[in-house]
């Protein structure tokens, strides 16, 4: 897993117009769709046309990490033909866009006809907060300037296989207002982990827990992350202990803040 | 002695359980771990130069590899011509009936041992002791557990797990006349001077090797205490014993593992010994073993070897540095893994050594971080060959969509129909588009049917459940407002 350094696809249109495709995750469609609604309406803002492919389902990571790359194929088959333009595909999720970037070409290693689509997805694929950043340039001086002090947890493939830790970190600073506060081991991982936290529910307890006692260490007022599976994990051990806080997209953040800071 | 206190494999969740329990084990790994982090990072402060030498890492034991066969017989060549003797063992009982005759044969009932994994591997102590020889650890870790009968939790730090009272303790125990102290550099020198009597009475001695190579014949071993160079240096017979994948082909090899080695290990620029033997005492020298010998065991290791998607996993030089970076380790510690390598490293070579269906829970046992490919210094793809791993397990041959040369040992035996049905439901859903809007539609409205109990997810966390009106729900209201 070598990170790839951010090489954002060109997508000007003739009109001048922006367009990318969105991949929103199943974990967002289901589970946080307030997110994936969030960065929809954040690359809005920074003028981009934002075209959702009905018929995605999922990246196939579930499967393909939990050794059935077989299946994962088969449900990456079924959208290989979702993005037919030549405009960018981003996903809000590390995780699940290192899955389209660095794993499904590797799924169709023998399929030269899929093989070839997989790898223009890929090419094309590019995580939320690297277009934000680097492509989409969003204007964020006009933001709310309520001091705020945040918590950033960047996902291991983001991290590691995108390589967008400092797009995260760019974007924090560029709000006025916001601080960003480090946390105790920040490159250790939530123990998310897809099914590794079910088919060892300790372990993975274990180090979501120290990583939510590490962010709560800090005082911060916000806990942000850009990959929602961790957040799901990290958010409902909050549940579990009763604590209020909530980590949120960094998408939301960015609207709110957009919107003059009020929590909606 | 270390096979009295053997965990079974099979109990590795049970082991991680009452690990995860232990507050004082937790938090001594932990610290263990961070000072470890730390000293590594310092000794690469430069990224770019860290990629640069690891690529050039990698390449040497990838080209090692690439022609072992050709390599391990111009290493024994070379080895036959300096007067050592080479011996292969294709397992662990193989190896052990070597050493045993090699110690009849000298009549020795005492071997000094510096610290080998290959020789924990082999369960070399207790199968001598078996045999009425004593052989006696001398790397202090080592030596530490075999007095308290217990084994390594990690494969450079043995004893990691042991607080310096647990060490007082068990000196004062074992060690005649040691008196109770907890007092480090007392306890060493307690410990150094009950070894120096074993160095001086034993007729062989025994260690691993770090690097073999080929074109000189050098064994080249790596070490901090000076026990390795006492190990093979003053009994009459020094045996070597290590897996046949550490062979390299060129001395000038060995400078930039070397340098990857100790650098991600402990955090050192270098080691206090860097031993390399060429050959046993020559004629008018006046020190070194009078006879010489290597074990080159393979014990599963060809299989890893044989199949191109698992090779990677032989370019390991065992520097630990996977395990210090592992969150899983980290937590759960090296002994709960019940195998001789533990950790991420452990996680992809003992499938090999042992088989898939034995070390089922080891390969699973990761979130798939990826700290442990990003720091390791021969570049293995870990997260890549545990991934491959879960795959084996789960299907034959038959089944696979990449198989393998050869069915690997434990191939499909770890499939279960209920896991493997419920992937099939899933892609069947997921492959679907109607299918899946169907799902969302009705886990959306249906959402507040969300068991409450969810397995062991539900243990530290509430229960996921569904949001009330899906992503494609929010969009759809959004389109019609807009209208």
């Amino acid at each position: 897993m070598s990170p790839t350094p951010a090489s954002p696809p060109e997508s000007v249109a003739r009109d001048g117009k922006r367009n990318v495709y969105f991949f929103a995750t199943c974990v967002i469609d289901m589970f946080a769709p307030e997110a994936g609604f969030d960065a929809i309406d954040v690359l809005e803002r920074s003028g981009v046309d934002v075209h959702f492919p009905v018929r995605q389902t999922c990246c196939g990571q579930p499967a393909y990490t939990t050794g059935f790359p077989e299946e994962a194929a088969k449900v990456a088959a079924a959208q290989l033909d979702l993005f037919p333009e030549p405009w960018p595909i981003v996903v809000p999720s590390g995780s699940c866009g290192g899955m389209l970037k660095h794993h499904w070409p590797k799924l169709f290693a023998n399929d030269p006809v899929k093989l070839a689509k997989a790898e223009a997805i890929s090419a094309r694929t590019i995580e939320f907060t690297d277009y934000l950043l680097n492509v989409a340039d969003l204007k964020l001086d006009s933001a709310s300037r309520r001091p705020l002090r945040v918590a950033l947890h960047t996902a291991c493939s983001a991290r590691r296989e995108m390589g967008t830790l400092e797009c995260g970190r760019e974007l924090l600073s560029r709000l006025p207002g916001v601080e960003l506060v480090e946390h105790a081991h920040e490159s250790e991982c939530c123990g998310f982990g897809g099914t590794f936290s079910v088919k060892h529910p300790e372990i993975s307890a274990a180090m979501t827990s120290d990583k939510l006692d590490a962010i709560r260490a800090t005082d911060c007022d916000a806990m942000v992350s850009a990959d929602c599976g961790c957040l799901l994990s990290l958010n409902l051990m909050l549940k579990k202990r009763r604590d209020l806080m909530r980590g949120q997209h960094i998408a939301s953040l960015i609207r709110e803040r957009l919107d003059g800071g009020e929590a909606r | 002695m270390s096979g009295a206190t053997a965990i079974k494999l099979a109990d590795f969740q049970a082991n991680a359980r009452a690990a995860l329990k232990d507050p004082k084990l937790r938090d001594s790994f932990t610290g263990a771990m961070d000072f470890l982090i730390d000293r590594r990072a310092q000794q690469f402060p430069d990224l770019e130069a860290f990629e640069r030498l690891r690529k050039v890492g990698e390449a040497v034991r990838q080209q090692a590899l690439s022609k072992l066969p050709e390599l391990l017989e111009q290493l024994e060549n070379k080895l036959t011509s300096l007067g050592v003797q080479v011996h292969w063992a294709e397992t662990a009982a193989d190896a052990n009936r070597i050493f045993l005759d090699l110690a009849r044969r000298h009549d020795a009932s005492l071997m000094v041992k510096g610290k080998s994994m290959v020789s924990e591997e082999i369960e070399l102590n207790h199968e001598m002791a078996a045999q009425g020889i004593e052989c006696v650890e001398t790397d202090m870790g080592e030596y530490i557990l075999q007095l308290d009968g217990d084994r390594p939790s990690h494969i450079i730090m043995p004893a990691i797990h042991k607080t310096k009272q647990d060490v007082a303790e068990i000196f004062h125990e074992h060690i005649k006349g040691a008196p109770l102290t907890d007092d480090v550099n007392e306890l060493i020198a307690i410990g150094r001077r009950a070894l120096r009597d074993k160095f001086s009475a034993a007729r062989i001695g025994v260690s691993g090797v770090n690097f073999m190579v080929a074109e000189t014949g050098s064994l080249v071993l790596v070490e901090n205490e000076g026990n390795g160079r006492l190990c093979t240096s003053v009994p009459d017979v020094h045996i070597a014993i290590t897996g046949i994948e550490k062979v390299i082909e060129k001395l000038e090899h060995v400078a930039p593992l070397f340098a990857l080695l100790t650098r991600s290990a402990t955090g050192q620029a270098i080691t206090t010994y860097l031993n390399v033997i060429t050959g046993p005492r020559r004629a008018g020298e006046k020190d070194g073993p009078r006879e010489m010998h290597l074990i080159l065991l393979d014990n599963g290791r060809t299989q890893a070897y044989r199949e191109e998607r698992f090779r990677a996993t032989l370019q390991c030089i065992r520097c630990g540095a996977c395990m210090n970076h592992c969150p899983v380790y980290t937590r759960v510690g090296g002994l709960s893994y019940g195998t001789t390598y533990p950790g991420p490293i452990g996680a992809i070579i003992s499938p090999h050594l042992q088989n898939l269906k034995e070390t089922r829970h080891l390969p699973t046992a990761s979130s798939l971080c990826g700290a442990c490919g990003e720091v390791c210094p021969v570049g293995i793809p870990i997260p890549d060959m545990l991934m491959r791993l879960r795959e084996a397990g789960r299907h034959s041959v038959a089944q696979s969509a990449t198989p393998p040369q050869q069915a690997l040992r434990g191939q499909g035996e770890v499939r279960q129909l209920a896991e493997a049905l419920a992937w099939k439901v899933w892609r069947l859903l997921y492959s679907h588009p109607a299918l899946y809007r169907l799902l969302v539609w009705f886990a959306a409205r249906l959402n507040w049917l969300t068991p409450p109990w969810q397995g062991g997810w539900t243990q530290a966390r509430a229960p996921l459940k569904p949001a009330s009106k899906s992503l494609r729900d929010l969009l759809a209201e959004r389109g019609r407002q807009r209208k």
